[in-house]
């Protein structure tokens, strides 16, 4: 196992740029996911880790080695297809023996290991099966057995999960966590499903046009989003934003959004006057009708434990997580209270936080961009 | 009510099943009654096979075969006397006709040529045309589309409009009537074919199969021999019966080009019709043998033929 360091990574296909100088480190043992909608580039950095594509700048090191411009097989990774990429004419044996025999192993060899990883994965009554006729879960076993048969450096995944339906896709969820807390290898995963990512990972990257937008715990991400379009992704339904011009000054406690005034934590530094927003979550917003923040109700969704609101107010929709209980009708006014503890403050120009002024900034991960 | 009325849209109705099985039944006798006719007159005497009304009914005999793989002597019926008793079924029937089997005819090493030759050039087009496809399917080649559209445009005329100058060609090479010669040419006119075919198949082999094996530690090559070519055996098998079947019914270039030694099965078998008198049932006898290596050849790999003939109609 080692860990994985890209530096300055970059990716262009003539006038395309596919990745933007990403900077990350994968420490060893982390399961590390790299998120983002189609097309962000997420898919061509893990191709530019495997060797598969070679990248345009930058350099990527493996356990310490730079690996940047050396072949696939000479990188000693293992690598999960979304479609898994199984040898419909090899039997489930010896679709997990196959990295094995490239090695030059002893058969007798290759048989011990690959009885040993269908054990771990418990497809051991399936090894001589055609993976012709294997469920989709299990066409997902096989494609894991195959990568850690070898015990490589690392594990790269392309949206495994990807074609699974969601009963499965939950399952297979907690087995690759459970798989990783047992075996500890570096991995690296890449997802569009915010769930997956949230679930399973150590550390996330988010990536949008071909830039990472924010690398941090999950917690992070989704407590302190350091861009706009991180609010917006991760979340379900997203961040509401609340826009206001003017500026902040020192000491300030409260911002004036739509005519009513919004409780903030002490403002620390001066802002100059520019187009803002206040991020917050749904579930950080109340009903309270003495407040000025006020809207008539839009619809809800009923999802059991909690409902989601959406409300109508001078400044658009705002969505509001509450619980089930409560009762209330489409047209109804309500005043809305944020948890002035968990909002977050963007620049709507650049679309990054402005984490300084209300946030303890020991607490927060160096954001690493470019 | 309404679910008869659906089933009757989709399932072909008693009448329309009767009409096809009609069409189906007249074509089939269309194209198999030249054949059984050529098989049977390959079993008459020349007398039967010439008969007029033509004989539907006639007692079987293997004088075609005889005369297809022998030449005879015409001999005064004092000298057929004086030698001993026949050696065979053949020497027999040549005798009754006054003629002894004078040694073999031409016809068994033409036979060997149109082996050696349509079995050769099939592997040679087969082998670039599965290199050249893959190269065109998995790398980017510079000007891909334009040397795609020049392999596909040597096939836009018919081949013997170039007879001449590959005629003239050939002769300075010391090429002709020579197998390599031959193999060269229809290895040539196949090998589009065969490009063309193969990429369509290749393009449809996820390129994750080899990069899988990549990374689990091949090299591009083993990848390519390990994954892909398995999967793209139904391509290669289909390719391989098209470049077959016409290298060996070649006959413009194979009649231009080849004389004595390199000389086919094709230009050949018209020749017995000169050698004593119309002798039909020989040529029949040669017609007859020689369908046989491509009908096997099509039967064996009948399944991927199929799946060759409607590529591309439907995908997976």
């Amino acid at each position: 196992m080692a860990e994985i360091r890209v530096q300055h990574l970059r990716k262009a296909f003539g006038d395309f740029v596919a990745v933007q100088d990403s900077n990350f480190v994968v420490e060893d043992g982390e399961f590390f996911v790299m998120l983002g909608p189609s097309g962000c580039g997420k898919t061509t950095t893990l191709r530019m880790i495997a060797g598969l594509e070679l990248p345009t700048g930058g350099q990527i090191l493996l356990g310490g080695e730079d690996v940047t411009m050396l072949r696939a097989r000479e990188r000693d990774i293992a690598f999960v297809f979304q479609l898994f990429a199984l040898y419909p004419h090899m039997n489930v044996r010896k679709n997990i023996g196959f990295p094995l025999l490239a090695q030059g192993m002893p058969s007798a060899e290759i048989r011990t290991r690959v009885e040993e990883t269908a054990k771990l994965l418990r497809i051991d009554h399936l090894l001589n099966k055609s993976v012709s006729g294997l469920a989709g879960g299990d066409r997902q076993r096989v494609a894991l057995g195959r990568a850690i048969v070898r015990r490589p450096k690392c594990f790269l995944m392309d949206e495994p999960l990807g074609t699974l339906d969601t009963e499965f896709r939950d399952l297979m969820v907690h087995e690759l966590r459970e798989l990783h807390n047992r075996i500890h290898a570096t991995t690296v995963y890449v997802t569009h499903d915010q769930m997956e990512a949230m679930s399973m990972a150590d550390k996330i990257a988010v990536m949008n046009h071909g830039v990472i937008e924010q690398f941090g715990t999950p917690r992070e991400i989704y407590d302190r989003p350091a861009t706009m379009f991180v609010a917006d992704f991760i979340g379900s339904p997203p961040m509401n934003f609340l826009h206001f011009g003017g500026g902040l000054s020192k000491g300030a406690k409260e911002i004036v959004v739509q005519g009513a005034k919004v409780a903030v934590p002490e403002v620390r530094e001066d802002i100059a006057p520019a187009d803002m927003a206040l991020g917050i979550r749904p579930e950080h917003i109340r009903f309270d009708d003495a407040s000025k923040l006020r809207g008539a109700i839009y619809g809800t969704e009923y999802l059991g434990t909690t409902q989601i609101v959406a409300v109508e107010t001078a400044d658009g929709i705002i969505k509001a997580r509450v619980p089930a209980e409560i009762r209330l009708n489409t047209g109804d006014h309500v005043g809305l209270t944020l948890n002035s503890a968990r909002l977050s403050l963007f620049d709507k120009v650049s679309g990054r936080a402005v984490r300084t002024a209300i946030h303890d900034t020991a607490s927060e991960r160096r954001v690493q961009h470019g | 009510m309404s679910l008869t009325t659906a089933h009757s849209v989709v399932a072909p109705s008693a009448n329309s099943k009767r009409i096809a099985g009609t069409i189906i039944v007249a074509y089939a006798l269309i194209s198999i009654v030249p054949l059984l006719w050529i098989f049977a007159t390959s079993f008459k005497t020349p007398p039967d096979s010439i008969a007029y009304p033509p004989k539907i009914v006639f007692q079987p005999s293997i004088e075609g075969y005889c005369n297809l793989f022998t030449t005879r002597t015409r001999q005064a019926p004092e000298y057929i006397n004086s030698l001993g008793p026949a050696t065979g079924i053949c020497d027999e029937t040549a005798r009754e006709r006054n003629m002894v089997i004078a040694g073999p005819s031409n016809f068994l090493p033409r036979f060997v040529n149109s082996l050696i030759i349509a079995f050769g050039s099939t592997f040679c087009a087969v082998f670039l045309g599965t290199l050249s496809a893959y190269g065109f399917s998995r790398f980017k080649v510079p000007l891909a589309d334009d040397l795609l559209f020049f392999i596909l445009s040597t096939r836009f005329m018919p081949p013997i409009a170039v007879a001449i100058p590959i005629y003239l060609m050939y002769r300075e090479l010391g090429l002709s009537d020579t197998a390599l010669g031959m193999i060269l040419l229809y290895t040539a006119v196949n090998v589009s074919l065969a490009v063309w075919l193969l990429k369509g198949f290749i393009d449809e082999i996820p390129r994750e199969y080899e990069e899988a094996a990549m990374i689990d530690g091949y090299t591009r090559l083993q990848a390519f021999w390990r994954t892909v070519l398995p999967q793209a055996t139904t391509g290669i098998a289909a390719t391989a019966i098209f470049c077959l079947i016409f290298a060996w019914n070649e006959y413009a270039f194979a009649s231009l080009l080849t004389s004595g030694t390199a000389q086919t099965a094709p230009p050949f078998i018209p020749t017995i019709i000169g050698e004593g008198g119309q002798d039909w049932p020989a040529v029949a006898a040669g017609t007859t043998i020689f369908l046989v290596p491509i009908l096997v050849f099509t039967i064996l790999l009948r399944k991927q033929l199929l799946r060759g003939i409607t590529f591309g109609a439907v995908r997976k």
